[in-house]
C-alpha cells in the first residue's frame, strides 16, 4: 500500500512533464515539416490553418482514428485471453463473430435482442422521467417566491456531486437491510424489497439511481428556457381569453423546442451509453440490469473475448450512428455549423 | 435617475405580471410543499453519505436514518487519510487531469481556429467527424485502447491514461471552441491587419485574450470528464498506488470487502470540493453546453 511522499510527487512530474515536452518537441517539428512542405513546395493558401491544426490531426489520428481502426481489424479476429499473441486474421472468423453477436448469448445468458430492446426501454423511461420530473419542477420554480434560489441549488445536487460517488452510494442503499428505502418500507410496516436479487427490482434500483441523477440537468435547461419567454405573450392570450392549457400549448411549448430538442437528444445519447448506473447497480449474475455498453465491457474484461467484443462494437456502433442521422436530418443541426 | 426609476417601476410592474400573479395562498403553499419534498429527495441521498462517514467504526451497518449518529466520531476520515492510500489517490487524479485538460486546450484552441476562419479542403468532413466521434460511447473504445495499450506498455503509467482521456477530450473542445470562435466578429482580424499585425499576432493577441470564458470553461468541462472517470481508469491501472480516487473509492464498495466508513469519508472529502465549483460555476457550464448550438 503506497503513500504520497515526495518521491512519488517527484516521479509523477517527471513522467507527465517529459510527455509534455515530447508532444512540444513533435508539434514544432511537424509545424517545420508543414511550413517547408505545404508553404514552400506547393504554396498552399492554406497554409496557415493547416499548420493551426496539424498537432490536432496528429493527436487525433493517434488517439482515436488508429484504435478504431484496429478495433474493426479486431473483429476479424479470434484475439481472446488464451489467443492474446497468436490470434488468427480472416475473414471467415470476422463474419463468424458477427454471427456469434446475434446467436450466442453475449455474456452468459442473455442475447443481442433482449439485450437491445432492454436498452432502448432503459432509454425510454429514463429520459421520460428526466424530462417530465425536470419540466415539472421547472415550472414550479419560474415564479417570483421567497426560497427560489435555495430550492434550486439544493435540486441541483444531484448534477453537481460525483457520478460515481453518488451511483455507489446508491447501491448501499439498496442494501436489504440496511439501505434507507427498505429501513423505511420497514418501519411504515411493508415488505422490504429484495433489490439486489430480484431482476425486475434491480432493474428498477437502476432507473431510480438514474432518474435521481439526470432530472436536475433537465430542469435547469427548461428553467432557463422558460425565462426567456417574454410574459407579454401570456399577457396577451390571457387578454384574448386563452386558459392556462392553452398558454402552455400554444405559448410555452413552441418557443421552448429550440432548447427542448437539443437537450432531449442530449439526455437519449447519455442514457444510451449510461456506464456508470446499469455496471454498478447490476447484480451481475443475474444479467438483467445489463445494456448494451455494459455487456460489451463485461464481455471483453470479465469474459476476456476481445475479438468477439470488437465486432459487438461495431454492431453498437452502427445502433448509435443510425439514431444520431435520424437526429440530424431531424434539427438539421449541421446546417448553421457549415457556414 | 429616470431611467433607475422606470426599471424600479418595470420591476414592479413585472412583480404582479409574473405567472404567480393571482396564486391563492393555498395554492402558494402546496407548491413550496411539492418542492421541499423535492428537495429532501435530491439531497437525501448526500446527506446519508455525510452520516454514514460519522459513523463509529463499529457501527457502520445500521438500520437508523439520524443524519447525525449518536456518539458521532471522525475517525473514518482519519483512517482514509492516514491508513489509505487516499492522498496519494487524490495526487494522481490531479496529475493526470490537470495534464488532460491542459493538452486538450492548447490543441483544441488553435485547430477550433482555423475550423471557425479558413474554408480549407476537407473542413465539412472534418466537422462531421468531430460530431461523430461524441456520438461514441467511451465503453466501445475501451477494448481497443486496452490492447493497445498493452502491446506499447501503457498500462499502468501515467502516460497512458492521460492520453487516453485526451481522445475525448480535444474533439469536444474543438467543438465547443468553434461555436465561441464564430460568435466574435472578423472585423476584428482585419482591423488589426490593418494595422499591421500579422494573422498568428491577431489570433494570439486579439480572439484568444477574448476568448477567456470559452477557453475556460472547455478547460473546466475537460477537467471534470477526466476528474469523475472510472471506466477508462479501470481498464489502464492495476496497481492500487497508482488508482485515480474514483478507483480507489470504488474498491471500498467493492463486493468482497465492503468499507462504507472509507467510502463515505473519501467521498465527502472529494464532493465537498467539487459541488461548490460545480454550483459556482453552474451558470457558465450551461451557457458553455449550448455554445457550439448558438448557430446551429
Amino acid at each position: 500500500m503506497g503513500f504520497l511522499t515526495a518521491e512519488v510527487v517527484i516521479n509523477t512530474l517527471r513522467e507527465l512533464g517529459s510527455m509534455v515536452l515530447y508532444i512540444i518537441l513533435g508539434t514544432i517539428i511537424l509545424e517545420i515539416l508543414v511550413y517547408v512542405v505545404l508553404g514552400k513546395i506547393f504554396k498552399s493558401k492554406y497554409t496557415l490553418p493547416y499548420m493551426l491544426m496539424i498537432a490536432a490531426i496528429f493527436g487525433i489520428t493517434i488517439l482515436i482514428i488508429y484504435p478504431i481502426s484496429y478495433e474493426v481489424r479486431l473483429a476479424f479476429t479470434n484475439m481472446s485471453l488464451r489467443h492474446f499473441r497468436s490470434y488468427t486474421l480472416s475473414w471467415t472468423q470476422g463474419l463468424k463473430n458477427f454471427g456469434l453477436v446475434f446467436s450466442e448469448p453475449v455474456l452468459k445468458q442473455v442475447k443481442f435482442f433482449p439485450l437491445l430492446f432492454r436498452t432502448l426501454l432503459w432509454t425510454a423511461i429514463n429520459v421520460v422521467f428526466h424530462v417530465s420530473g425536470g419540466f415539472g419542477l421547472a415550472i414550479l420554480l419560474n415564479r417570483q417566491m421567497r426560497g427560489r434560489g435555495l430550492y434550486r441549488t439544493l435540486l441541483v445536487f444531484p448534477w453537481a456531486i460525483p457520478q460515481i460517488i453518488a451511483v455507489l452510494a446508491w447501491k448501499g442503499e439498496f442494501h436489504y437491510e440496511y439501505g434507507f428505502i427498505n429501513v423505511i418500507l420497514t418501519n411504515v410496516g411493508m415488505q422490504p424489497i429484495q433489490w439486489m436479487a430480484s431482476p425486475f427490482w434491480n432493474f428498477v434500483a437502476a432507473c431510480i439511481t438514474n432518474i435521481w441523477l439526470g432530472i436536475p440537468f433537465m430542469m435547469i435547461i427548461i428553467l432557463g428556457g422558460l425565462q426567456s419567454i417574454p410574459l407579454e405573450f401570456y399577457d396577451a392570450a390571457e387578454i384574448d381569453g386563452a386558459s392556462r392549457w392553452q398558454q402552455f400549448r400554444n405559448i410555452t411549448l413552441p418557443l421552448l423546442k429550440p432548447v427542448l430538442t437539443p437537450a432531449v437528444v442530449l439526455g437519449i445519447i447519455w442514457t444510451f451509453n449510461n456506464f456508470n448506473v446499469p455496471y454498478m447497480i447490476n447484480a451481475n449474475e443475474l444479467e438483467t440490469t445489463d445494456i448494451l455498453v455494459t455487456a460489451l465491457f463485461r464481455a471483453a474484461f470479465e469474459y476476456h473475448r476481445y475479438g468477439f467484443s470488437a465486432a459487438f462494437a461495431m454492431v453498437i456502433f452502427i445502433i448509435l450512428f443510425v439514431i444520431a442521422s435520424i437526429y440530424i436530418r431531424i434539427t438539421q443541426g449541421l446546417k448553421g455549423v457549415y457556414e | 435617475m429616470n431611467t433607475k426609476n422606470k426599471t424600479k417601476q418595470t420591476n414592479i410592474s413585472q412583480f404582479f405580471k409574473s405567472p404567480s400573479r393571482g396564486d391563492s395562498p393555498f395554492k402558494r403553499l402546496i407548491i413550496h410543499l411539492i418542492l421541499i419534498v423535492a428537495c429532501v429527495i435530491a439531497i437525501y441521498p448526500v446527506l446519508r453519505i455525510i452520516s454514514v462517514s460519522l459513523r463509529p467504526g463499529d457501527r457502520l451497518l445500521s438500520t437508523s436514518l439520524a443524519i447525525i449518529p449518536k456518539d458521532a466520531s471522525l475517525y473514518s476520515y482519519y483512517r482514509i487519510i492516514f491508513e489509505k492510500p487516499f492522498l496519494l489517490w487524490l495526487w494522481n487524479s490531479l496529475a493526470i487531469t490537470i495534464t488532460t485538460a491542459f493538452i486538450g486546450l492548447i490543441l483544441a484552441s488553435t485547430s477550433a481556429y482555423a475550423f471557425s476562419r479558413w474554408n480549407f479542403p476537407g473542413r465539412k468532413p472534418g466537422l462531421f467527424f468531430l460530431l461523430t466521434t461524441q456520438m461514441i460511447p467511451a465503453a466501445m473504445l475501451v477494448v481497443p485502447i486496452y490492447i493497445l495499450a498493452v502491446k506499447f506498455q501503457l498500462i499502468n503509467s501515467y502516460r497512458g491514461l492521460a492520453l487516453a482521456y485526451s481522445v475525448s477530450s480535444v474533439p469536444f473542445s474543438i467543438w465547443i471552441l468553434k461555436g465561441y470562435y464564430d460568435t466574435i466578429p472578423r472585423e476584428l482580424e482585419e482591423a488589426a491587419k490593418i494595422d499591421g499585425a500579422s494573422e498568428m499576432a491577431a489570433f494570439f493577441r486579439i480572439i484568444l485574450p477574448l476568448s477567456t470564458p470559452a477557453l475556460a470553461i472547455v478547460f473546466l468541462f475537460n477537467f471534470m470528464m477526466a476528474w469523475n472517470d472510472w471506466l477508462m481508469a479501470r481498464i489502464m491501472l492495476q496497481r492500487e498506488n497508482m488508482f485515480t480516487w474514483p478507483l480507489g473509492i470504488w474498491t471500498f464498495s467493492g463486493q468482497f470487502r465492503v468499507e462504507w466508513g472509507s467510502f463515505a469519508a473519501a467521498s465527502i472529502l472529494v464532493a465537498v470540493p467539487v459541488m461548490v465549483l460545480f454550483l459556482y460555476s453552474s451558470k457558465w457550464l450551461i451557457s458553455g453546453l449550448t455554445l457550439g448550438s448558438v448557430k446551429g
